[in-house]
């Protein structure tokens, strides 16, 4: 057996690197996506069918696809096809939103049908617009039912961008193996950017349950 | 006043409204009743169009609500209604129900909306409620805040769709009480109802729908002491029984 502490401390700055790195996109990532998510989502409960039908097209293209596929097609596809040059995070950080997006619009969907039509129905009935019933009335609640299946694709979403290795972006993997490309301490290495991973999604879960606690669903 | 003029309302193949024509006066306090399938409920959720008109006319003051120019949003302002299952707002409190379409519709500031909403809530006995959720409330308190969160709109007419057919028997009165007021003090009101002692008391008319038509109509004691039409016996022989 051959274990060394000092390949670990010696790769921590170089991880800690990777771990913001990964953080920064992870965060950019679902920021874009929730916005991507609520827009879709309100498209797939509209009463038009087109709107239905870009949303339901956008979710089954995005979800009946390998993320690794959708990173490739964006790096190196997409540039070669419309003749523009991209940066390695630009594409990484739209391929992760365009992703997670699509799944959190199915969260979106789920949450506004599950909202009973009557709370639909008191809104109108006092003269509220669709859209201000939407906003005041359905999201509110919707949102509240939500967020557990939030906590669960940003977890998802987090662990993804570790994909965003293979075009070369500096996240917390793309460091781990770099640094055992000189070292070649694997198992130290990995282990550590393991952990990494996660103490990162240990903690979003601890907070989520903390936020789930103060919007108790009335 | 309301008037409604050859009302026809299919679901699919299913005709619910046949053709229904009446009209009501302003301050008139009307009671629609009837077996259940007999379109009563469809008839009032047309009136602010909450179920979409097949065809025919309803104008309610000098509103033609059936027009495809009408500003749906608008009307509704005028037309308060009251729901079986109350359908309160369940993330917000008592206090916030009432004063939600005011701030959000009419623009009215604050403390206006505040001392409005608070003297709905002592009008309809529950001042001691504001800050509560729904959740917390029993039937007849939640049915009681959503006539005042209507109340709160001004509104010239308020539909009642069932309001008590949803509560415990020993909420029901509570209830009442408060329409009655609201009758007393001069509202016009249309009720779907199965409190057949309600109508007797309120009512300045009352109908009967049967299978999609108005079947009958007239004053209550016109209706309930000497109903001419078989059907109207029929049915309610079968309630008066029950000890409605």
């Amino acid at each position: 057996m051959d274990f060394s502490i000092q390949a670990i401390a010696d790769a921590l700055p170089l991880l800690w690197q990777g771990v913001l790195i990964t953080l920064k996109i992870a965060v950019v990532s679902l920021l874009i996506a929730f916005v991507i998510g609520l827009i879709a989502g309100l498209m797939s409960t509209s009463r038009s069918r087109i709107l239905r039908g870009a949303a339901t097209v956008y979710v089954d293209i995005i979800r009946g696809t390998p993320l690794l596929v959708q990173i490739f097609f964006i790096y190196f596809g997409l540039p070669v096809f419309l003749d523009i040059r991209i940066s390695a995070e630009i594409a990484g950080i739209a391929a992760v939103s365009l992703n997670a997006g699509a799944y959190i619009a199915e969260v979106f969907r789920a949450g506004i049908v599950s909202i009973d039509k009557g709370q639909v129905e008191a809104a109108r009935s006092l003269g509220l617009s669709g859209w201000k019933t939407m906003r005041l009335v359905v999201l509110p609640q919707a949102i509240r039912r939500m967020i557990p299946a939030f906590v669960n694709q940003f977890i998802v979403s987090i662990k993804d961008t570790s994909l965003l290795s293979v075009i070369g972006i500096q996240e917390l993997t793309q460091s781990g193996e770099i640094i055992i490309s000189t070292n070649f301490r694997s198992f130290e290495i990995w282990g550590t950017v393991g952990i990494f991973y996660f103490v990162i999604i240990y903690l979003l879960t601890r907070l989520s349950r903390l936020i789930e606690r103060r919007f108790v669903v009335r | 006043m309301i008037t409604v003029q050859n009302l026809k309302k299919s679901f699919g193949p299913v005709e619910v409204l046949r053709d229904i024509s009446t009209t009501v006066r302003e301050k008139e306090v009307v009671c629609v009743i009837g077996p259940s399938g007999s379109g009563k409920s469809t008839f009032l959720r047309c009136l602010n169009l909450l179920e979409e008109v097949t065809s025919g006319t309803i104008v309610i003051g000098d509103t033609e609500v059936t027009s495809p120019r009408t500003n749906i949003d608008r009307l509704r302002e005028h037309v308060g209604m009251v729901f079986q299952h109350f359908h309160l707002f369940p993330h917000l409190t008592v206090l916030e129900n009432i004063m939600l379409a005011p701030k959000h519709v009419k623009k009215m500031d604050k403390r206006h909306n505040e001392e409005r909403a608070v003297e709905l809530l002592g009008k309809v006995g529950l001042a001691g409620k504001r800050d509560e959720y729904p959740d917390r409330l029993s039937g007849g308190q939640k049915q009681r805040v959503a006539i005042a969160r209507a109340l709160a709109m001004n509104p010239g007419v308020m539909l009642f769709d069932e309001p008590t057919s949803a509560l415990d028997p020993e909420m029901v009165g509570e209830v009442l009480l408060v329409m009655k007021e609201l009758a007393r003090d001069g509202m016009t009101m249309i009720v779907v109802t199965h409190e057949m002692g309600f109508a007797r008391e309120v009512a300045d008319r009352v109908i009967f729908m049967d299978g999609g038509y108005i079947v009958e109509e007239g004053t209550p004691s016109e209706l309930f002491d000497s109903p001419k039409h078989e059907r109207t016996q029929a049915f309610l022989n079968r309630v008066l029984k029950n000890g409605s």
